[in-house]
């Protein structure tokens, strides 16, 4: 369980997120989402401690964020933010390997290897295993990135935008991967989305955010509704189902 | 395959490094008599210690260089081209206006405090500086190192040290005896340090949030890297000189070979950076015979020249 008490993030004068406080359950995933500037990628970050939050706390599974040592913590919960770009020259090896530095610190056993080679092959990067990153595609380099952070076999996975660079068919493929990661794998995945119709597919849980505050959070079925996409967007949408899932068409 | 090529292609410069220079010595004349022991003088002296001085400084150059790359995470930065030399001249002239007659020991750890100074200013600056595109990162550095080597420049013409001022910037290997030299194992030993912290250190060449995501201090690994480079920079400044271009050009040629992964490159980077100098140094000995070119004017040209080609071929990879 992670659970976030009235964490609060100001920036001179603009405050970016507002005594926000939530508890994300162990298991599944939580989506959460709102439109730019709400907060979200700030709210992950505070969660993941790679930003100092100005206000409030941060615990994962009883672990303060802020004064556990940061080691002990990466073995807990891993992060992998948008927009990354490595300058190094890594092969994809090298990259998932480093998901293991939590325990091996540098000296891999044979099972730190195990576990890069099963992160590899849950990704399909079999073929690209040793090749550059510089020498990748844009999807290809995402899904390195993934693999690494699920190479760190945390508990607790947050990503922020994972369908960043990626196309239809692998946006699709990425989710249904998370999803198989928390069943299969017991994992508790925490994603930053844009597209709300990939939350309401996937998610167990969804969380609305809008001007650095949690608006709505609920079910997908119970946030998939026009009133509600209304007063987080701001936009008149309608909603379908189809095939069971609720999806906006927010598209015209 | 490639790497006993390697230590060939070094035990061979090596071999060359010690058995030209001025006066005559041959493994011939090593073996006899009286002229022998004049050649194994010269050998120990002399020879021996400028081409240990060379491999250390010239393996040395090129860690610091490649460090100073993953601290910044730019493939254009090394201790010169990021205020790092400028910083360690400015501290030894300091020293040496203010207590003339210390030690080599105490100039080199004024030289290095400055050193780490200077960089960690840079590095402050480079924070500060929003939405930095590649070229602004060194840009920024050699910006800063002309100021700092204006403030040098300034002091050293008031205070008549221009000439010192000189050795300290261009590398020459021509005053190296025995006794002179020996500052650079504390280079060496940093380079034992930095294998140590491979991983760490390539680690932070992946970034801020990377490596606090696997738990890692991030602010204490550059720390360390920063010290490292600091103490490299000062060393080599204080016993040779600056050699320009070294740790530009060895980090992005081993990168292109054999990645980043320091733990894999680092002894690579080592031995070509030692290669390059020796080589460097060999063409200053023979091409202005029985004289020398500083091997600062020699790295100069071939630096800069292998620099276009690695530019011009970087710009081919991207295409």
């Amino acid at each position: 369980m992670i659970e976030v008490a009235n964490a609060t993030k100001t920036y001179g004068d603009t405050i970016v997120v507002r005594d926000v406080s939530l508890t994300i359950p162990r298991r599944g995933i939580t989506s959460i989402i709102g439109p730019n500037g709400a907060g979200k990628s700030t709210l992950l970050s505070m969660i993941s401690r790679l930003m100092p939050m100005s206000a409030g706390t941060v615990t994962v599974e009883g672990l303060d964020v802020t004064s556990t040592p940061s080691d002990v913590l990466a073995k807990r919960l891993s992060i992998l933010r948008q927009d990354n770009r490595i300058a190094s020259r890594l092969t994809v090896r090298d990259l998932v390997e480093f998901g293991r530095y939590p325990y091996s610190k540098g000296r891999l056993t044979v099972e730190d290897r195990d576990h890069a080679s099963r992160a590899i092959s849950f990704l399909g990067l079999e073929l690209l295993a040793d090749r550059f990153l510089d020498e990748l595609s844009g999807g290809q380099r995402q899904r390195a990135y993934v693999a690494m952070v699920l190479c760190q076999d945390t508990d607790y996975v947050l990503f922020d935008e994972p369908l960043n660079n990626l196309d239809m068919k692998h946006a699709v493929g990425m989710m249904k991967l998370l999803r198989q990661a928390a069943d299969a794998l017991d994992k508790t995945i925490v994603l930053v989305l844009h597209d709300i119709n990939f939350a309401s597919c996937y998610s167990d849980y969804i969380v609305a955010m809008r001007d650095g505050t949690i608006v709505r959070h609920g079910t997908p079925d119970a946030i998939m509704t026009s009133a509600v996409i209304q007063e987080v967007y701001g936009m008149n949408v309608e909603v379908q189902e189809i095939r069971g899932r609720k999806i906006s068409v927010y598209y015209m | 395959m490639r790497l006993l090529l390697t230590t060939t292609a070094l035990i061979v410069l090596s071999l060359i490094s010690l058995l030209i220079g001025a006066s005559d010595l041959s493994l011939a004349g090593l073996v006899s008599g009286d002229e022998g022991q004049q050649a194994t003088q010269i050998l120990l002296v002399s020879r021996i210690p400028r081409t240990l001085s060379l491999i250390l400084a010239g393996m040395a150059m090129a860690v610091a260089g490649t460090i100073m790359q993953m601290l910044t995470q730019n493939r254009f930065v090394e201790p010169s081209t990021a205020g790092t030399v400028e910083s360690a001249s400015l501290g030894l002239l300091i020293v040496t206006l203010l207590a003339p007659e210390s030690p080599v020991v105490v100039k080199m750890v004024a030289a290095a405090a400055c050193a780490l100074a200077g960089t960690a200013l840079f590095l402050r600056i480079l924070r500060l500086i929003p939405l930095r595109s590649v070229l602004t990162v060194p840009l920024v550095g050699i910006m800063l190192g002309g100021v700092i080597s204006a403030i040098t420049t300034f002091f050293a013409y008031r205070f008549d040290l221009l000439q010192s001022l000189n050795a300290w910037t261009t590398g020459d290997f021509s005053g190296v005896l025995r006794g002179r030299y020996e500052l650079l194992w504390v280079a060496f030993a940093l380079m034992v340090l930095a294998y140590f912290a491979a991983d760490r250190l390539t680690l932070a060449g992946m970034g801020r949030d990377f490596t606090t995501n696997l738990g890692l201090r991030y602010r204490s690994v550059v720390s360390l890297g920063l010290v490292i480079v600091a103490m490299v920079t000062a060393t080599i400044v204080v016993t040779i000189g600056m050699l320009p271009f070294l740790g530009l050009i060895v980090p992005n040629v081993v990168s292109l070979m054999i990645g980043d992964n320091m733990r894999r490159s680092l002894p690579w980077i080592a031995a070509l950076g030692a290669g390059l100098v020796l080589a460097c140094d060999i063409i200053g000995r023979v091409v202005y015979y029985p004289y020398e070119v500083p091997i600062g004017t020699i790295m100069g040209i071939v630096g800069s020249g292998l620099f276009l080609i690695l530019l011009l071929k970087g710009r081919e990879r991207l295409a």
